[in-house]
């Protein structure tokens, strides 16, 4: 078994209404920044034991799937690296 | 014969249901979520709250409890359910009912009256209405905004499953009248069944006569379809 942090991140699907990004490009805007768009999204970094990336990776999907992703408004993407 | 009401922890408005249930003459039991679901529940009310703290999302962690295992299992069977605001959520997060309820376009928490317009009247939860008749329940909350795949929700409104819908007092549905930003102002949907419906407006809220509108009462008698067989 190798360790690995398998980092989940978690974004709205392009089209889906932002309005906490959206207020936040405001704030920045207010001081004085310039910016053309701005998006959020919520990474998780778990770490977790398995006999290959492929392993980490594939529960870590799961867990996107099931949990830490709403599939009906988001899109996510799996990273995994031994720690 | 007994409605339960799924207390989780960070759930508040167990108790308004309860009481509006009661007051209509509705059999109706707190049940800790913990304890899982009676076998003999004639209902379901998924309540209003914060359950969870809202972590993750609105509902996430409440639909992913083992109780709702249960009340998936009771839906199945016919049992009637009836999601409201956290309740709402809940539904949407465990599969109860498609799409998602998510933060308002106005990224505020809103608590306001709000005119609902009936789109049928041929339902549990809406036979006390007319087909087009507006009502007035409260909102109250952060992340009520319906948001689903446009072919997707073209799709449920082709099978009926809209159930309310955001409008004026004329019974518009304009953008003006639409609180949160919800795809075309959807307020309530149904799920498979017509016996299992989510809400974001509270129907509790407008059910006792002593504290305002009782437009409410209505959905609520969704119940006693079950009950008395009617």
């Amino acid at each position: 078994m190798t360790a690995y942090t398998a980092t989940v991140t978690v974004r709205l699907k392009r089209g889906v209404l932002d309005p906490e990004a959206e207020t936040t490009k405001q704030a920045l805007e207010r001081l004085g920044f310039e910016l053309e768009d701005l998006r959020s999204a919520d990474r998780f970094e778990v770490d977790l034991e398995a006999d290959s990336a492929d392993g980490a990776r594939e529960r870590a999907d799961e867990m996107a799937e099931r949990l830490l992703a709403n599939p009906t408004i988001h899109d996510y993407d799996v990273e995994v690296a031994e720690r | 014969m007994t409605v339960s009401i799924v207390r989780f922890g960070g759930s508040n408005c167990d108790r308004d249901a309860e009481r509006a249930l009661t007051h209509l003459g509705i059999d109706a039991e707190i049940v800790w979520h913990e304890d899982g679901l009676p076998d003999d529940a004639t209902g379901v009310v998924l309540p209003g709250g914060f359950s969870y703290g809202d972590y993750l999302r609105a509902g996430a962690m409440a639909a992913r409890s083992p109780i709702m295992t249960e009340v998936r299992d009771a839906a199945a069977d016919g049992v009637p359910v009836l999601g409201v605001c956290n309740g709402a959520q809940v539904g949407c997060e465990s599969g109860l009912t498609e799409g998602a309820f998510t933060t308002n376009e106005s990224a505020r928490f809103q608590c306001e009256h709000v005119s609902l317009r009936v789109e049928r009247d041929d339902t549990p939860w809406t036979a006390h209405y007319d087909e087009g008749e507006v009502i007035e329940v409260p909102i109250a909350h952060g992340e009520g905004r319906y948001e689903i795949d446009d072919d997707r929700l073209a799709e449920l409104e082709d099978d009926g499953r809209v159930l309310f819908r955001y409008c004026d007092e004329h019974g518009e549905t304009s953008p003006d009248a639409n609180p949160n930003g919800s795809k075309h102002n959807v307020a309530g949907v149904l799920g498979d069944r017509e016996s299992v419906a989510v809400l974001m407006p509270h129907p509790e809220r407008a059910t006792l006569p002593d504290i305002g509108p009782t437009d409410g009462q209505g959905i609520l008698r969704g119940f006693e379809s079950e009950e008395t067989g009617v």
